[in-house]
């Protein structure tokens, strides 16, 4: 099954309610794959192609605010296109998923792979303050699983989240457990705006608050919220890091090549690892720098010209070198190119 | 015979002395006052009570729904 | 008799609706939006459709439905209510959905949505406010601003030439397939108030049995942006405004009513 259809089959399962999308390569297989199968005959889920993703994302804001499970796809450019919606909706804290299957950019690009949204998906691409949690998705099988993982964690902390992926691990075929179908939501919660009941004054779902000294408080408490995901939904994987003395941190596609990398030189008797971030929002850092303690260097290996490796330096700190290899243009590297560079930096 | 005689009430602190009332009141009832309401706005009131009719046109026109109207039949 | 002798409940044949809250309107004083926002809270008291309605408000005078509506309201980004609508009634089939929209989210930045929601004859109403100018930003230059019309960014007036004609374009959306009533009408005499509240009327009914889309929009005065009185402006509207804008049917139960 490929990453693109697996999103699409594990979101059905997941009873998601809602899908609005527009086409856009390398992630239009989402749409077609639900109607293929028709969702809507399965679950009674909506799938609706918008007329544009500016109109695709204010749909899945107009469902998130019924609390729905909505969920929308598309690639980078349309991720731009998506951004100013949201801004609103981690503003009006309304839980949706956005997959961004992310092409090679900046502009049309390329609709080859790429990593370099990272910036825009973990910083914000929209106004304001306002964090994305995100999973970077490295295989067919976690596209599928976090699927419903994403709709739990948008619901418990009513915001949105993100599967950052790229047109490798979406137009990649792999063989995929699809996880339990269960069933679509009944009960919606007290904020949703599903009509008052009798004696119930009327709800609002808004990000507007033109009184500061109320704003303010608004912010500090998503800002509370963003610390709770820190605390709690941190996610990553560690291999061969235990006597590990150099590192190479990448995500998604970048560290299934890496992890080839690694073995190999494995194989060749040298003390390498791979750290894989798998939440890029909130990162893992406290335990890069802890990491650090036990190592003499790190490579961030990336399909950009180097965006996460801010994040690893802010982790690491000065405490070792922190190196960087990319590739670009949606050009994806070999493993051997890995390899070398990190004999080039560490002497391996 | 069978007379209407109507009355209305204005919410003085939420009228903001647009005039449309008056100026569509077919029987002159409605003028704006002189003093100013905590908004600093003139606002409407009833100069000729007897000839309202409790037409409700007032209240239609008002674009804040500040006026209430009472209508009752009277024998003349 | 002495007025206190009618001032009783039981006389009362008008009040302001319930479903509106005690807070003010924001709207200039003699607005036509306080009037169209008042109405829209009579026909759902009237339908006793407030515990399945939600409206949407988007950015511009009508930002701050929600204050003044005791029922449920999605405030949606500039531009976008009717796709807001979409995703509500499209998971919400049997919600009463009603945008409430000015000329410059209808028809400048909205225009797309506007004009896919009616292609897509989604069941809900467009409430549409045109007075030629955008009014919350304080008096610019707006689609439907009339050819000489003054405003904040057309200061000598629109010139055509170079700004555009003023968009006429509730008889476009009149003509896809989607819409199923369009109309436009005026509050700036009572019998044009209660026209205006029969034409909403009919359009939530119209939702109500699921026949598509159903558009009112009410040509309204903007008095601070046309910088006139209320009383002033409603009479340029109605030798200006109507010329460009005739007030009437487009379109009633799906059959173009247009000459």
């Amino acid at each position: 099954m490929k990453g693109n259809e697996a999103i699409a089959e594990a979101a059905i399962r997941a009873g998601a309610d809602a899908f609005f999308g527009y086409p856009i390569t390398p992630q239009t297989e989402v749409m077609e794959y639900l109607m293929e199968t028709d969702a809507t005959a399965r679950t009674g889920m909506v799938v609706l192609q918008a007329e544009s993703e500016v109109s695709a994302i204010n749909m899945v804001y107009g469902a998130a605010s019924c609390g729905r499970r909505v969920m929308t796809s598309s690639s980078s450019p349309g991720i731009s296109l998506m951004c100013e919606a949201i801004s609103y909706l981690a503003g009006a804290e309304l839980p949706c998923l956005i997959v961004n299957v992310s092409r090679g950019g900046p502009g049309l690009g390329t609709i080859q792979p790429s990593q370099a949204d990272y910036f825009q998906t973990v910083k914000g691409g929209g106004h304001g303050d306002y964090k994305l949690l995100t999973l970077a998705p490295s295989s067919v099988q976690e596209m599928a699983d976090f699927v419903a993982l994403s709709f739990d964690l948008a619901f418990k902390y009513r915001n949105p989240v993100m599967i950052l992926s790229d047109g490798a691990i979406g137009q990649m075929m792999e063989k995929v457990y699809l996880p339990e179908e269960r069933p679509r939501l009944t009960e919606f919660p007290d904020w949703a705006t599903t009509g008052t009941r009798p004696g119930q004054h009327g709800r609002t779902i808004t990000s507007l608050n033109l009184l500061s000294s109320v704003h303010e408080v608004h912010n500090q408490r998503l800002q509370a919220k963003y610390r709770q995901m820190e605390q709690e939904e941190i996610r990553y994987e560690e291999l061969y890091c235990d006597d590990a003395e150099y590192v190479v941190v990448a995500f998604g596609i970048s560290a299934r090549i890496a992890q080839n990398t690694v073995e190999r030189l494995r194989a060749a008797g040298k003390k390498v690892g791979l750290f894989r971030p798998i939440t890029l929002y909130p990162f893992p850092a406290p335990q890069l720098a802890a990491l650090a303690k036990r190592v003499k260097g790190f490579l961030s290996v990336e399909l950009s010209a180097g965006q996460m490796i801010e994040d690893v330096k802010l982790a690491v700190g000065s405490q070792v070198p922190v190196e960087f290899f990319g590739r670009l243009g949606g050009m994806v590297p070999t493993p051997e190119e890995i390899e070398g560079a990190l004999r080039k930096y560490f002497s391996l | 015979m069978a007379k209407l005689r109507g009355a209305i009430v204005i919410d003085k602190d939420r009228c903001k002395g647009c005039e449309l009332c008056a100026a569509t009141c077919a029987q002159q009832v409605i003028a704006m006052t002189t003093a100013v309401n905590q908004k600093g706005y003139h606002y409407a009131y009833m100069a000729n009570p007897e000839a309202c009719t409790g037409c409700t046109n007032c209240a239609v026109m008002c674009p804040d729904g500040v006026i209430s109207v009472y209508r009752v039949k009277v024998e003349a | 008799m002495d007025v206190k002798d009618i001032i009783r409940e039981e006389n009362l044949v008008y009040k302001k609706s319930r479903l509106l809250t005690d807070t003010p309107f924001n709207f200039c004083p003699g607005c036509g939006h306080g009037t169209v926002v008042r109405l829209i809270a009579e026909v759902i008291e009237e339908m006793g459709i407030e515990h399945d309605t939600v409206g949407i408000s988007p950015v511009g005078c009508s930002v701050f439905l929600y204050d003044f509506y005791d029922f449920d309201v999605v405030e949606a980004a500039h531009g976008r209510a009717t796709a807001v609508a979409t995703g509500i009634k499209r998971v919400m089939p049997d919600k009463f959905v009603f945008t409430y929209q000015g000329d410059g989210d209808l028809a400048a930045i909205g225009t797309g949505e506007t004009i896919h929601a009616c292609n897509r004859g989604e069941n809900f109403v467009i409430v549409f406010i045109n007075n030629g100018i955008y009014g919350m930003t304080g008096g610019q230059m707006a689609p439907t601003t009339l050819e000489g019309m003054k405003t904040a960014t057309c200061p000598r007036g629109r010139d055509v030439k170079t700004m555009g004609y003023p968009l006429n374009i509730t008889p476009l959306l009149a003509q896809l397939d989607g819409t199923y009533y369009v109309t436009r009408q005026a509050v700036h005499t009572p019998a044009a108030v209660r026209k205006t509240k029969r034409a909403l009327r009919q359009a939530f009914e119209n939702q109500k049995n699921k026949k598509g889309m159903s558009i009112v929009e009410v040509v309204s005065n903007c008095n601070s942006g046309w910088g006139l009185p209320p009383l002033q402006a409603n009479r340029w509207m109605e030798e200006n405004m109507f010329a460009k804008y005739q007030l009437g049917d487009m379109k009633v139960d799906g059959v173009l009513q247009m000459r």
